[in-house]
């Protein structure tokens, strides 16, 4: 008994690593950029050499899909920088200019529609009251009489909830402060965007869908290249212009100048001076969520 | 090798019965491929054929997820009685307690499959092969203890079946540790499914540190209806055996259940509209709708009645001994669990959002049938196991007959 069980155990094994064996020889050969991109591992444990292939590979294969040169930048947080927004309430007018410019320079999907800016329009008499406030507003001109606006997008945190909840360490936080989402890591189990707060991020719960002429080729693989469906996206300070030395493109174009961004590291930046200046807010305080994106009244 | 006997003798166990052994099986085939159908939907498309949305990012599939994982948890109350008061008549059924809880397991994680939008690459979550973010994220904690408690519930399950199967005594000395194991990890996924919701302050309406206990009391409540109705199925239906007391005694057990879970909720009421503050908007949604937007009304105060006259049904001996009156309460309380984990738990804690906008959402056709798909292939893994466990506990089938047919 004890010798026919020996051997039916070792014809197991036998036959376990024959099969083993074989599969291994099947995954070896099935070599493609799919497979490839499916054992990608998590952004953040990668080289800087992992980094340049995966980046090139990036560029190749989306110059070829949307027909324009592609340039996908892996560029880590600069030294000393920590980014701060703050945002004049008392000149922010409600025209959603920065919403569009948003979704133009960052590739958000058109159809399913995509905003990491959200405007809400609130009462002036009730102050800044998210129970009574209205995403949807449409007048004809704005601002109207009796209201104000608040834009929210990501806040950047220095303590995230979103981060904290990941079960996979798909979103984190870089030294520059700007929170992240590496889209080839998220699973989309949507932890994060119960966590967050400020309703900051966004899930592509259709294939993302947007004009191939319009797409913005100049991309940060953290940031706005094309993401794909099933995976949460976010807003980055525009991590594909400020890592270089801009504004980001919510900053750029607002009519009003309602919108601050600079270096909270350096004394001499604006985000200082209005942080010395002026006394901000930041929304929901009570959470803890300790935002790098103030709000104040600068008139 | 008798190992290997003892799943060819399960294999073939579970193609062997009568006319009305396959015809549900056939009516569960048939509801696993229309529900399949809107699983394929969803691979292809995206989660956008559900209704969630930004706003309401999780629903229906996550509350299923919850409510199963009450299911599974309530395992133990059968495991308690039956190993540590060693009390006899309810000993042999325990067996079939765990087999409810490996079943409630897999649908549940099926359940976070089906929710999340890249499910191939859910190994990213797990540790070594991806980064799995412990002891950070709850989601990491919630995984373990899922599968730890799977494990035990399997082995424990497997083992016993196994060894009467082969005609061998089991070795209590392995058995009893395990079963004793099996309690706490059975209170611990609970718990912890409890805090997933709980430990996220964007969310007032889960805020609230009776999440977890409301969620233990509650599945005390339902996944016992579930047991108790079987038992009587298979009673009738098969060599099943169950005495009177020991389903008097489980249905007891429920009733304490029941009132903790009713004197949790009016607490929990108590503090939020006595307090009126801005945080009692997701209670107004659940309980009489915001403006126009009611969608959730009608549900909420069918889950409370059925909830109070199944707690009525069971509290008094006289119809809690009757056996119609008894299985009326034992359904309207599991129905009860239900709809307060399914739809009444998660919704509200997305509505309104957290900018104060409200996105009405009710489940899409494909999240009903993909939800179907995951039922159907429960109950047929269940009715399977069920199959093994009645023929090997009560039919005395074991190793013998597979020899004697060689």
């Amino acid at each position: 008994m004890q010798k026919e069980e020996n051997n039916t155990r070792r014809d197991f094994l036998k036959k376990l690593s024959l099969g083993v064996g074989g599969s291994v020889v099947a995954l070896s050969a099935c070599n493609s950029p799919q497979f490839d991109d499916f054992l990608q591992k998590n952004f953040k444990t990668l080289s800087k050499e992992d980094i340049d292939e995966i980046v090139l590979n990036l560029e190749k294969k989306y110059t070829e899909k949307y027909g324009k040169q592609f340039s996908v930048s892996g560029k880590p947080a600069i030294d000393d920088t920590l980014f701060g927004y703050a945002l004049d309430l008392s000149r922010c007018v409600g025209c959603r200019k920065c919403v569009y410019a948003c979704v133009d320079e960052n590739n958000q999907s058109r159809d399913p529609q995509i905003h990491w800016i959200k405007v809400l329009q609130m009462e002036k008499e009730k102050g800044i009251d998210f129970a009574h406030a209205d995403v949807h507003y449409n007048p004809e001109l704005v601002p109207e009489e009796g209201r104000f606006y608040v834009p929210v997008a990501c806040q950047q945190c220095a303590n995230p909830p979103c981060v904290k909840v990941c079960p996979a360490q798909a979103t984190w936080q870089e030294s520059d402060g700007i929170v992240v989402v590496d889209y080839n890591w998220c699973i989309g189990c949507r932890y994060c965007m119960a966590a967050c707060p400020y309703g900051a991020r966004n899930f592509n719960w259709s294939e993302p869908n947007e004009p191939d002429e319009e797409i913005n080729p100049i991309t940060h693989y953290l940031g706005n290249r094309p993401r794909p469906k099933g995976v949460v996206e976010k807003c980055t300070f525009c991590i594909q212009r400020v890592r270089e030395g801009k504004y980001p493109s919510c900053v750029e174009i607002c009519p009003t100048g309602s919108r601050k961004f600079g270096n909270l590291l350096d004394p001499e930046s604006e985000i200082r001076y209005i942080l010395e200046n002026k006394r901000v807010l930041v929304l929901k305080a009570e959470l803890n969520t300790q935002p790098n994106f103030f709000y104040f009244f600068g008139v | 090798m008798k190992l290997f006997q003892f799943f060819i003798g399960s294999i073939r166990i579970i193609f062997k019965g009568g006319k009305g052994y396959y015809s549900w099986l056939a009516l569960l085939i048939i509801m696993l491929i229309w529900g399949v159908g809107g699983y394929i939907n969803q691979l292809q498309e995206g989660l956008g054929v559900t209704n969630m949305s930004d706003s309401v990012s999780w629903a229906f599939y996550i509350g299923n997820f919850t409510f199963l994982v009450g299911v599974a948890a309530a395992a133990i109350m059968l495991v308690i009685p039956a190993y540590i008061y060693n009390w006899k008549p309810i000993k042999e059924i325990v067996i079939f307690g765990e087999l409810l809880a490996i079943t409630a397991v897999i649908m549940s994680i099926g359940f976070i499959v089906v929710d999340i939008g890249v499910p191939v690459k859910f190994w990213h979550m797990l540790p070594l092969i991806g980064t799995m973010n412990f002891p950070d994220s709850i989601l990491a904690w919630d995984f373990f203890a899922l599968g730890v408690y799977f494990l035990i519930n399997l082995f424990v399950a497997t083992y016993l079946l196994y060894c009467l199967f082969i005609k061998k005594e089991y070795n209590k000395s392995i058995v009893l540790p395990l079963i004793l194991l099996s309690i706490p990890a059975a209170i611990a996924i609970h718990t912890i499914t409890a805090f997933l919701f709980n430990a996220i302050p964007a969310r007032p309406f889960w805020n609230s540190a009776l999440l977890a206990p409301r969620f233990l009391a509650s599945a005390f409540c339902s996944g016992p209806a579930i047991l108790i109705i079987l038992f009587q199925i298979l009673q009738k239906t098969t060599k099943f055996e169950i005495k009177k007391e020991a389903i008097w005694t489980i249905a007891e057990l429920m009733v304490y259940a029941m009132f903790i879970y009713l004197f949790f909720t009016i607490a929990e009421f108590f503090k939020e509209f006595y307090s009126d503050t801005e945080h009692l908007v997701y209670w107004k949604y659940l309980l009489f709708g915001i403006g126009e937007n009611k969608e959730l009304v009608p549900y909420s105060w069918l889950s409370i009645i059925m909830g109070t006259v199944a707690f009525v049904l069971f509290l008094i001996p006289r119809t809690r001994k009757n056996f119609i009156t008894l299985n009326i309460g034992a359904v309207l309380i599991y129905f009860s669990v239900y709809i307060e984990k399914g739809l009444a738990l998660i919704i509200p804690g997305f509505t309104p959002d957290v900018l104060g906008q409200i996105y009405v959402y009710t489940p899409s056709m494909d999240e009903i049938r993909t939800t179907v798909l995951i039922f159907s292939a429960g109950f047929l893994l269940f009715t399977f196991m069920l199959k093994i466990a009645i023929s090997i506990i009560f039919n005395n089938y074991s190793i013998d007959e597979l020899k004697q047919k060689k």
